[in-house]
């Protein structure tokens, strides 16, 4: 009982507000080695709102996430974002792909803490967000020796160490058991509540009630 | 900003520090380099000590070379990257950061442990200060040389076996004027001072051209 109030308290200093920023996409494109992978794709994604993206294997899920990560270029249309100012959408995302960008030499802390300091917002400390996802105990293991679902809950906690507001997840339920499962639910709906935005693709139900399914490819 | 830099670089000093983390195998390698080439000119002790700053810097030169694939390859297989991209600190000054740390783990060792080396070919004690200090200011010029050329073969999955062909031919002139500033310690016509200060000067210019270039291949990657 002692734990899952522990958990509830952290989730709770999660609680911060956004300022509402809007990401929109017109009419855009992707093209990967001459091939059109999806066209004419137009979504908003608004404060306090979550999208799962879904589609059959190379509909573009992927894609999609790294062109909003700028890692992609897109092939027509555009990306844009309101609400931010000056500041370059690259530092409003928070993004969990499907590598979990986690140093196996190093233990969870230093991993988080690396992230706390790269990408500034500071949230939660290291220990509390493992607390929060319910790893306390692997803080100074290194990171090679957890399962591939403890990774990739430690690259969730991520998400909590550093506080941005639009959340860019790929899969994110993957390898996650069914309790691990229902954490990152509550983890996404206090963003949501905090006014952040998430993307998420993924192949099954994302478990958010506000979530609107967004479907690219045949 | 400063904050992220430095994390940077306290990471990648970390990662080479621990088990599996390469630190420590460029060091090894080169001083095998050195150990065996005596082995294979025979007892010529003249001779030896004649060409011992050339060993010396071409040992330097590969050692340095064969840990520098993984520079940021690691990085990109593990998407570390995607989140040093997403990071308010630009590209550049990352690039500056993992090249930084690459020198302090594989170039000052090297130059550290030359005098030490030196033994090993013959070198004359007062040539010995000399050849350290040429590879103390030119190993940094091979650290940001070879970035540019991991950044464009980060995405590879061989990219280790090209990075060395890309990559050495630039070193050229990095490597004659380390190995004349060298020489001239020795005596010779030219002073110690020219080509050691040309040397700095290329150890400077590729600490800009280098990591401008590699972040600009880190950008078009993929």
């Amino acid at each position: 009982m002692a734990a899952s109030d522990a958990r509830e308290d952290a989730l709770a200093l999660t609680q911060i507000s956004y300022p509402p920023l809007t990401l929109s996409a017109e009419d855009l494109a992707c093209r990967r080695g001459g091939r059109l992978v999806f066209e004419n794709l137009d979504f908003t994604l608004g404060s306090g709102e979550a999208i799962a993206l879904t589609g059959r294997n190379g509909a573009g899920k992927s894609s999609l996430i790294a062109m909003i990560c700028g890692r992609l270029r897109p092939a027509a249309g555009r990306l844009r974002v309101t609400g931010i100012g000056d500041a370059p959408l690259m530092e409003q995302i928070h993004l969990v792909g499907h590598r979990d960008g986690l140093k196996t030499a190093l233990t969870a802390r230093e991993n988080l803490d690396f992230v706390q300091a790269l990408l500034g917002e500071p949230g939660l400390p290291a220990d509390e967000a493992l607390a929060a996802i319910g790893l306390p105990h692997v803080a100074a293991l290194p990171v090679g020796y957890l399962s591939a679902g403890q990774r990739r809950r430690v690259a969730l906690a991520r998400l909590l160490v550093s506080r941005r507001p639009l959340w860019l997840l790929d899969e994110p339920a993957s390898a996650l058991d069914t309790a691990s499962q229902r954490m990152l639910v509550g983890l996404m709906q206090s963003h949501l509540d905090a006014g952040g935005a998430i993307l998420a693709a993924t192949h099954g139900p994302l478990g958010l009630e506000a979530a609107r399914e967004m479907r690219i490819g045949p | 900003m400063s904050e992220a830099f430095l994390a940077i670089l306290k990471r990648d000093l970390a990662l080479a520090a621990r088990a599996g983390g390469g630190g420590e195998l460029a060091l090894v390698f080169f001083l095998t380099l050195v150990v065996l080439v005596p082995f294979a000119l025979g007892p010529d002790l003249n001779l030896l000590s004649r060409i011992g700053p050339a060993i010396l810097w071409l040992g330097a030169l590969l050692a340095t070379l064969i840990g520098l694939d993984r520079l940021f390859q690691g990085d990109e297989e593990d998407g570390s990257l995607d989140l040093i991209r997403a990071s308010a600190l630009p590209l550049e000054l990352a690039v500056l950061a993992k090249g930084l740390a690459h020198w302090l783990t594989t170039g000052l060792p090297l130059a550290l442990a030359a005098p030490l080396l030196g033994l090993l070919v013959a070198l004359p004690a007062e040539a010995m200060l000399p050849v350290a200090g040429t590879l103390l200011v030119g190993t940094p010029a091979l650290s940001f040389i070879g970035a540019t050329g991991a950044a464009l073969t980060a995405g590879l999955k061989r990219g280790g076996l090209i990075l060395p062909i890309l990559v050495a031919p630039l070193t050229v002139p990095v490597l004659i004027f380390g190995v004349s500033a060298s020489n001239s310690a020795l005596g010779g016509t030219v002073p110690f001072l020219t080509p050691f200060l040309i040397l700095c000067a290329l150890s400077l210019a590729t600490l800009v051209i280098g990591t401008i270039a590699a972040a600009a291949a880190l950008r078009q990657a993929d």
